[in-house]
């Protein structure tokens, strides 16, 4: 599974990130984190708010940063 | 009627002016610190610990029940609503959901790019933006605690009719050229997201709290500072002289003293009412707050990426003007709504 944060590089994404691979860590499943950082990239996704969560090119959820168990059950 | 009227009292002095807390610093002053209230020193204090107070508390609270409401409206809900509406229509409607859509300058690239490339007309993303941060509901409750409900009315309709109004006027001076090429070639796209939860809304909200509290406490206690120092420490007759009704250009001044500070409305409440206190004219006061919190540096910094410097120019240049008609405006009816 390829999960993506798109986010410009803010506080909050880095957050999300964390928050993220603590997720994919308890699930134990196999996954791959990548960051988008250009914004012509995230606003090919439609997202205007960020952070955002992309699973296998699907936004989950965007403009807020979850605790981990709760990104879980998007995964 | 009377009754509904007593109700409202009630609510407007206890929870939003906090005569509880008003009452409570003023004894902490007098019998903790042992300094006379109507003193100097002890004034300056009892305004600053008051006033910060009170501040934290409606903030917290506010900004609370308003994230919780504004999770029900993304820009990206924002931008489909707006898509199906023309004229005059769109750029209110626009106007009307930036007091609802969650806002600050970080993201006026992306709500800018997201609203153009879905084929609204620039007029009515201008008409959102300049809503956006200038009036929301927080603004207008905070401002029912610091100078009563007429104003706190009167500032936001006519925050409301400055942003429909600029929209307007910028979709007639076709402008569309002047928005960076690369804009146009961004593909719209709809995104599709789950609803949150019950329970997901009440932790964004929370989150919303702590990260707005972080972003802008430092700016609030300056704001305080600032505002203890007007309430009692500058002479009544400086400040009359520089900004109150015996200078006519007053209102130019507290516009352009206004334009470049960054602050959010939270900070520039205390200063604003510190002014007014001193007798300086609303309108003055209602300009120096639209000014700060319309057009700041950090975000005509990020609109200069998406559009050109004409187009900017003219967008600062027309709410501007906007500001001032406002301010003389008020000044002159003041005497209708105090």
């Amino acid at each position: 599974m390829i999960v993506k944060i798109l986010g410009t590089g803010c506080a909050n994404c880095t957050k999300l990130e964390e928050n993220t691979k603590k997720a994919i860590e308890s699930l134990e499943i196999d996954a791959t984190i990548e960051k988008v950082t250009d914004f012509k990239d995230i606003m090919s996704y439609g997202v205007m708010k960020t952070p955002a969560l992309v699973v296998d090119e699907k936004v989950k959820f965007n403009g807020r940063v979850p605790s981990p168990d709760e990104i879980k059950k998007y995964l | 009627m009377n009754f509904i009227t007593q109700i409202f009292n009630v609510f407007n002095d206890q929870f939003l002016k906090m005569t509880w807390l008003y009452e409570l610093v003023k004894s902490l002053v007098e019998n903790v610190f042992r300094i006379d209230y109507s003193s100097k020193l002890g004034g300056s204090i009892h305004f600053f610990i008051y006033d910060t107070i009170k501040i934290f508390i409606l903030l917290s609270v506010l900004i609370f029940a308003i994230s919780y409401i504004q999770s029900y409206f993304p820009p990206e809900r924002t931008k489909k609503i707006l898509g199906g509406i023309k004229g005059v229509k769109g750029n209110i409607l626009g106007a009307l959901l930036g007091t609802i859509t969650p806002f600050c300058s970080c993201s006026s690239i992306p709500i800018f790019i997201g609203f153009t490339s879905a084929g609204l007309p620039i007029g009515v993303t201008f008409s959102f933006l300049i809503s956006s941060p200038m009036v929301d509901l927080a603004s207008f409750l905070l401002l029912m605690s610091f100078f009563g409900p007429k104003i706190a009315a009167a500032y936001v309709i006519v925050g409301l009719i400055l942003a429909v109004i600029g929209g307007t006027l910028i979709d007639k001076f076709c402008l569309e050229k002047h928005v960076e090429g690369y804009v146009k070639e961004i593909e719209n796209v709809d995104v599709e997201v789950e609803e949150m939860t019950r329970k997901e809304r009440i932790s964004y909200s929370k989150d919303q709290v702590k990260e707005i509290i972080n972003r802008v406490w430092l700016y609030i206690l300056i704001g305080v500072g600032i505002g203890a120092a007007i309430h009692n420490w500058i002479p009544q007759s400086v400040i009359q002289n520089v900004i109150g009704q015996n200078n006519p250009f007053s209102v130019v001044l507290a516009t352009l003293v206004g334009i470049p500070m960054y602050a959010d409305i939270f900070g520039t409440l205390p200063i604003a009412e510190a002014l007014f206190g001193k007798g300086v004219g609303i309108g003055t006061v209602l300009a120096f707050m639209m000014a700060v919190t319309a057009l700041s540096l950090p975000s005509m910094i990020m609109l200069s990426k998406v559009v050109k410097p004409k187009l900017l120019g003219i967008f600062i240049t027309i709410v501007s003007i906007g500001i001032l008609i406002i301010g003389y405006l008020f000044n002159a009816f003041a005497y209708l709504i105090i």
